[in-house]
């Protein structure tokens, strides 16, 4: 139908100088129409919320008991002592800076092989992506049984080639790398499939092109062609990896409950702890506080790397 | 750059491919072996595939007693298509009004998309929960759809959609008398299908997985999600019967990867759209 009524007026006029027409201010109170609920609910479930989370930053309010009072920055200057906030920083840290930059290049090098590759292509990219179509607390205690230190198939292969496995998950030496594995193992899928619709998208002929100008190995390709074509796919598939990472709670929650001994502590699961299960509800405001700046800052980094790109498409 | 030879560059990428998609499936291979063993073959034969005893009923009876699966998946069916339907409703009209209508407040709005994006569920939790708490709504589904109603990412996305769409289009809508909504149901919304289609999943895809917000504002099985149900279920078989919860996480996961694997292409398309986008 859509089609009918495109070939059936060529090109209307849209000679729309007269400012403040009838047919304007019409247009404009539909418009308001239209986006009310959203504008109503943008406010409702967002920027209420967020008000309130910063004020509640400054207020001693704990749930249960009546009426607060405003405290100024004593939740902040709390959190500088709290060893379980710091530690807790550190481990979500560590966990992204391992995540991260694994899950990005495993992705970059399969989604060039897989690109490279003629048969399989659908199989190799379902392989990879089910995780992320799958429920992670589920397959989270799927990965529990994998890495379970008597019983757990990796231990077990492990003991056949003479190694003694670790306890992965239950000792504090090793269980933020094992979650990282897990994580690593979640997000792959999803980088790959960005990487590989960005494959696609970069011209055959520049290849040879570059081949033309002496790119003889595959490396220079690489260097001179795939990489700068993928920049604008590269930076988003970082912010997304590294913001994801940054968010991890239902892996920590599922298998270890920030333990043992607080090694697995990330910063949504001390949030979820200090909210919602001890109820201060001001202390955990001022540490959301502190995750919405870090997701500020990681996105404004990635504002300033889009302005400098250079673009060739 | 496909060849039909075998040369050994290729037999090289190719065990190389073959390698990583096996260990990336192997969770998947022992959750569906160990759901078919029983607790003393779980225990002697770790890396044998093939159950000694079939015993896949058996777990999978269990699971299904000890927690209402068929509550679980309800709920997380109710709770994604409610979240999902509300979510279009109320950002196919605004990102309508946005990208085609003339209209002062767009750009102010723009900018409250783009502040939208960065807030996750997480920063929004802690006075979301105080509110439901005072209205008494926890436990229900409205608590557990109602902070998702608004999708600025999903504005956002229709938003860029619209854009490319001709104005002809709906011009021509207006010339033979269709209201603006009419334009939206009968021009916009047909034409906006591939849009559509990309945010369903995503948006059923984040909230079938989603735990930390039904983990706050739940604490009765009636409303519990898939998600929420399995820790349930972990805690009501605390030790190590694996092979009753390995059946449980294969009757959660299934619908999901079950939808993934018949509309492949689509999630995929999907992925990339609202990912290269977002």
């Amino acid at each position: 139908m859509a089609e009918v009524i495109a070939s059936s007026s060529p090109s209307p006029v849209s000679v729309r100088a007269i400012p403040r027409s009838d047919a304007d201010r019409h247009e404009a109170r539909a418009a308001w129409m239209l986006a009310a609920p959203a504008i109503l609910l943008t406010f409702l479930f967002i920027i209420l919320p967020v008000c309130a989370v910063v004020t509640l930053g400054f207020t001693d309010f704990e749930l249960g008991y009546s009426g607060f009072r405003f405290v100024g920055f004593e939740n902040y200057a709390e959190l500088l002592n709290d060893r379980t906030f710091k530690q807790s920083l550190w481990n979500t840290f560590i966990y992204a800076a391992i995540v991260a930059p694994v899950s990005i290049f495993l992705a970059l090098g399969l989604a060039m092989l897989i690109e490279a590759e003629g048969i399989g292509r659908s199989f190799f990219r379902t392989a990879y992506f089910l995780p992320v179509a799958s429920l992670i607390v589920a397959m989270a205690t799927v990965w529990q049984y994998l890495f379970h230190p008597s019983i757990g198939p990796i231990n077990a292969l492990l003991a056949l080639v003479g190694i003694e496995g670790p306890n992965w998950l239950g000792a504090s030496s090793t269980v933020l790398y094992s979650l990282a594995l897990i994580g690593i193992w979640q997000t792959v899928g999803f980088n790959l499939v960005l990487f590989l619709a960005g494959l696609t998208a970069i011209p055959r002929d520049l290849y040879s092109a570059a081949e033309v100008d002496g790119a003889r190995s595959a490396w220079d390709r690489f260097r001179l062609v795939t990489w700068p074509m993928l920049g604008p796919t590269t930076l988003f598939v970082t912010t997304i990896s590294v913001i994801n990472a940054v968010k991890v709670f239902e892996t920590v929650k599922t298998l270890t409950e920030g333990g043992p001994n607080k090694a697995s502590e990330v910063l949504l699961f001390t949030i979820y702890q200090e909210g919602f299960v001890y109820l201060r509800v001001g202390y955990a405001s001022a540490m959301t506080v502190v995750f919405l700046l870090i997701l500020i800052v990681l996105m404004f980094v990635q504002y300033r790397i889009q302005d400098r790109q250079v673009h060739y498409t | 750059m496909t060849s039909n030879g075998f040369p050994p560059a290729r037999i090289a990428r190719l065990a190389l491919l073959g390698f990583g998609a096996l260990v990336f499936l192997s969770p998947y291979i022992f959750m569906i072996s160990t759901a078919g063993k029983t607790q003393s073959d779980i225990f002697t034969s770790s890396l044998t595939l093939i159950p000694q005893r079939w015993y896949f009923f058996e777990n999978f009876a269990k699971a299904w007693s000890r927690v209402s699966m068929p509550t679980l998946l309800f709920n997380g069916v109710v709770v994604c298509l409610l979240i999902l339907v509300i979510q279009v409703i109320v950002a196919v009209p605004c990102a309508y009004a946005m990208a085609k209508l003339k209209f002062r407040a767009a750009r102010a709005m723009m900018v409250l998309v783009m502040l939208g994006l960065l807030v996750p569920i997480h920063a929004t939790a802690l006075p979301l929960y105080v509110g439901f708490d005072r209205v008494g709504a926890l436990n229900s589904y409205v608590a557990l759809v109602a902070p998702f109603t608004i999708s600025v990412f999903g504005i956002f996305l229709f938003l860029q959609f619209f854009r490319s769409m001709p104005d002809d289009l709906i011009h021509a809508a207006r010339l033979d008398g269709m209201s603006e909504v009419g334009i939206i149901a009968r021009v916009i919304v047909p034409n906006a299908w591939p849009a559509i289609t990309a945010f369903s999943i995503f948006s059923v895809v984040a909230h079938w997985n989603d735990l930390y917000w039904p983990l706050i504002v739940v604490s009765n099985q009636a409303y519990a999600t898939p998600p929420l149900g399995l820790l349930y279920f972990r805690a009501a078989e605390a030790g190590d019967d694996y092979g009753a919860l390995m059946a449980a996480t294969l009757i959660i996961t299934f619908p999901l990867v079950a939808a993934f694997l018949l509309a492949q292409k689509r999630f995929v398309e999907g992925i990339t759209m609202t990912g290269l986008k977002g």
